[in-house]
């Protein structure tokens, strides 16, 4: 019976739902084959298959994570114009041009890419440029884990863009609560689209967090101690232990809510002894560490910022460490303050409610030492410094209101409101969109050689706070009056249009912020002889900045040898050279294929658990496992460049 | 590098990094062991444990998997004193007692669907046959994971390589048999007790 069809549920029905969503199909499939048609144009297939996607080099396997979490990122910027576009309509007495059911996908569709497909994608991407370099090491502790967990990005990547063009995408929210998520309301492969697109990147953000972790804790140059590795590394470490222990539950969890769509279980539905509430803890017990996974690196970032931009020793290095480590284990603590109304009782809600506001103790530990380590100290305000002071400010305001949800009596009165909206965006984009867009304009110059241009970055800076506060302040005050999240339409009696509207140019100033940045870029890539970085351009710390810009693939000719805090800091006045002895010959990994065949076998299973083409799914793993084994075979997974050449 | 000491396969960075893979899998199993005591209750007027476990066959199991275990160890340690041909010889008996743990779980699998006790039937149900199947995933995992390592050893001398691989599969295989011993535990003995 299951084998009834080889076609599964595919139905050619699903490639037609109207003009708007028509116009995304074709900006899916024609932006990829004007890619691919470009590439073979100009003859860069294979260059691109050779340098850079079976490239082992973990800074070339960062910039790619970057080039397709920004993609995503202007496909997510997309579904918010759309939301805005609508909610103004929809407000005023219009229909709007998005149906009921549509609007649903579009926002179930930004909160996932948003976070999983653009946020994950850029911290993974930062790590793989700057960790390594940061701790003196040559490379990860695992070059090929490191390639196989990109291209398992990438397969929830493709996943995600392909039921834009074949099928539909989960019209649920972004965390698709059962029972709406459940075959018996959500019939169509959407519910699935969205469950195997972060499956299968979750599963490779598990195997990054090991990787990381293990090059944290083994590959650190000689001499630097826990306590003398730089706070972006710190971060980072957090990070990994607090996502190794929470991944593997979103990983249950999916494949549990899968079993329950595919296979008819009962773990969430609400029939047969099913319990949704057991999902939701569930899905949260991931979701609110999640937050500060996400977080907990700009935060690193921001404390190198800071104190490179102060020329000035990070106030605070110890408390900021502990700062860390309380926020990694507090945030285990507070994940029922998602759901205040869940009816857990007055008792239980007290303790998440004080939770909550211990985690903004250390938080605030951390904000503290950054506004002391520009006390008294040299600022300079380049453009990652103002990323830091938009950040400060931005993320103030959404901690505040943060507070306020906090407090359980609040809760009740704005919970699922727009003013929940405007806070996470609030901490979200102020906390980490402006952190990681700081860490890119901050770090660039060590991966390609040249800085971003210094008077557009501003003006982009510029656009994005102006923008951010003209979208969502509004969105607070809507939330106050009422206003539920996730409608597209609104009694006009009610009022709120002018205040979409108000919130609508500020979307639109936002988007001017991208479009500036994309400007920056292509314009410091015509100018990059004029704007090439030298090895130092912020007159740096930490170990990245000793070494030439771009970076050698093999990252140190000699590895260093590190006696302090900010090791380069110290060498550079004075200090024992971080360099010396004779050059050795340096085994750099070989490139190979094996993440990108697995990745791809890995969206293929994915794409038959979707449209329950069955037969496709041991093909598809077969491949997987075989190429692993087959890889177990292989002796030579290195080569040497030879000491004479680092010479030259 | 001043910590150039002698590093073993299970303190080295692909031993720990093995570790930490372990834990990970140990927290997938802590989800699904808390769904299970949540929806264990939950028989929408089908059987309980009680109703259907039988501890005869769960102890038969129980002793199966334990004796593979103790038969991986052994493999190991032959390895370690370069005898190969008992390494495989007990690697072996380790696969050939894990296919038997496989097949009786598959049996009892067979005949509670045959009683018309489907994973459909209750959220208790649902729950049961995905925690321990889940655990039989790995076990069938490990058996290929086996095969490779046996397959991959005929011909070729014991390398570091090779005893870094054999070590993770034997951490792998023991970390198996924790997770059955809580299963036989939590889902068998708690279920026949209640």
């Amino acid at each position: 019976m299951i084998f009834a069809s080889w076609l599964g549920k595919l139905d050619w029905s699903y490639f037609w739902h109207g003009w708007v969503q028509f116009g995304g199909q074709i900006a899916t499939v024609g932006g990829a084959l004007t890619i691919l048609a470009a590439l073979i144009y100009f003859k860069k297939l294979g260059w691109l298959y050779r340098n850079w996607l079976t490239s082992l080099d973990a800074k070339k396997i960062g910039v790619m994570y970057i080039v397709v979490s920004v993609v995503m990122l202007l496909r997510g910027f997309g579904d918010a114009i759309m939301m805005r576009l609508q909610q103004i309509l929809g407000s005023g007495g219009g229909h709007g041009f998005l149906s009921g059911d549509h609007f649903q996908q579009v926002f179930t569709a930004h909160g996932t890419i948003m976070i999983f497909f653009v946020a994950m994608g850029l911290m993974f991407g930062i790590i793989n440029l700057i960790l390594p370099l940061q701790l003196g090491a040559r490379d990860v502790a695992f070059p090929l884990l490191n390639s196989i967990a990109f291209y398992l990005y990438l397969a929830g990547v493709i996943l995600v863009n392909l039921s834009l063009v074949f099928g539909e995408f989960g019209a649920v929210g972004w965390l698709a609560y059962p029972p709406l998520s459940e075959l018996a309301y959500s019939p169509g492969p959407g519910v699935d689209y969205w469950l195997w697109s972060i499956q299968i990147a979750g599963i490779g953000s598990t195997l990054s967090g090991i990787n990381f972790l293990v090059t944290i804790l083994k590959k650190r140059c000689k001499g630097m101690t826990l306590m003398k590795m730089p706070i972006f590394s710190w971060s980072i470490l957090a990070t990994m232990i607090l996502l190794l222990l929470v991944f593997p539950i979103l990983t249950a969890t999916l494949f549990m809510l899968s079993l329950d769509r595919s296979m008819g279980m009962h773990f969430f539905t609400a029939d047969m002894g099913g319990n949704a509430m057991m999902y939701i803890n569930l899905i949260w017990a991931w979701g609110h560490p999640e937050v500060y996974v996400l977080v907990l690196p700009a935060f690193g970032m921001y404390s190198e910022i800071v104190a490179t931009f102060s020329r000035k020793r990070l106030f605070g290095y110890t408390s900021m460490v502990w700062a860390l480590m309380a926020i990694c284990v507090l945030s285990f603590f507070v994940w029922a303050h998602h759901f205040f109304t869940m009816g857990a009782g007055g008792n239980v809600n007290a303790f998440f409610g004080i939770m909550t506001m211990v985690i903004a103790i250390p938080t605030g530990v951390k904000v503290f030492n950054w506004l002391f380590t520009m006390y008294q100290g040299r600022v300079h305000f380049d453009t990652p410094m103002w990323w830091f002071m938009a950040f400060a400010t931005t993320f103030l305001i959404g901690g505040g209101t943060g507070v306020m949800l906090a407090v359980p009596a609040i809760d009740f009165q704005v919970h699922n409101s727009l003013f929940l909206v405007a806070h996470f965006h609030n901490t979200i984009i102020g906390g980490v969109v402006f952190g990681y867009l700081a860490g890119i304009a901050y770090w660039l110059p060590k991966i390609f050689g040249f800085k971003l241009h210094e008077r557009l970055g501003k003006a982009a800076v510029y656009c994005w706070v102006t923008g951010f506060f003209t979208a969502f302040m509004p969105i607070y005050l809507l939330g106050f009056m009422g206003a539920t999240r996730r409608m597209e339409q609104f009694d006009p009696a009610l009022q709120y249009q002018g205040l979409f509207i108000i919130s609508g140019i500020g979307t639109a100033i936002i988007g001017l912020g991208v479009l500036l940045q994309v400007v920056q870029l292509g314009y410091s890539i015509w100018k990059r002889k004029e704007l090439a970085a030298g090895h130092d351009p912020w007159h740096g710390r930490t170990l990245e900045w000793s070494v030439p810009s771009p970076a050698p693939e093999y990252n140190f000719a000699r590895l260093p040898v590190v006696t302090e805090r900010d090791a380069f800091w110290v060498a550079k006045h004075g200090g024992p050279a971080l360099y010396s002895g004779p050059f050795k010959d340096i085994e750099v990994p070989k490139e190979s294929g094996v993440g990108l065949v697995v990745g791809l076998a890995a969206a293929v299973f994915g794409f038959g658990v979707i449209w329950q083409l069955w037969w496709l799914l041991p093909i598809a793993l077969a491949v997987i496992i075989g190429t692993l084994i087959k890889q177990t075979y292989v002796e030579e997974t290195e080569r040497i460049i030879p000491a004479k050449e680092l010479k030259a | 590098m001043s910590r150039q000491k002698y590093e073993s396969p299970t303190t080295n960075a692909v031993g720990l990094g093995f570790w930490v893979y372990l834990m990970t899998d140990l927290m997938l199993f802590a989800t699904l062991f808390a769904t299970y005591g949540v929806l264990r209750g939950n028989i929408a007027g089908g059987p309980a444990g009680h109703d259907i476990f039988s501890l005869k066959l769960v102890f038969a199991e129980t002793i199966i998997l334990l004796v593979s275990s103790l038969t991986a160890g052994l493999a190991l340690l032959s390895a370690h004193a370069g005898r190969k041909t008992r390494m495989l010889q007990l690697l072996v008996i380790t696969g050939v007692l894990g296919a038997l743990f496989l097949g009786l779980e598959i049996n009892e699998f067979r005949v509670l669907l045959a009683d018309g006790h489907s994973w459909q039937n209750s959220a208790f149900l649902s729950s049961y046959f995905t925690l321990v199947g889940t655990h039989g995933l790995h076990i069938f995992a490990g058996l290929i994971w086996l095969i490779a390592t046996v397959w991959y050893a005929l011909k070729r001398p014991l390398s570091p390589r090779f005893m870094q691989r054999l070590t993770m599969f034997s951490l792998f295989w023991h970390f198996l048999d924790l997770v059955w011993v809580c299963i036989f535990s939590i889902v068998y003995l708690m279920g026949v007790l209640a």
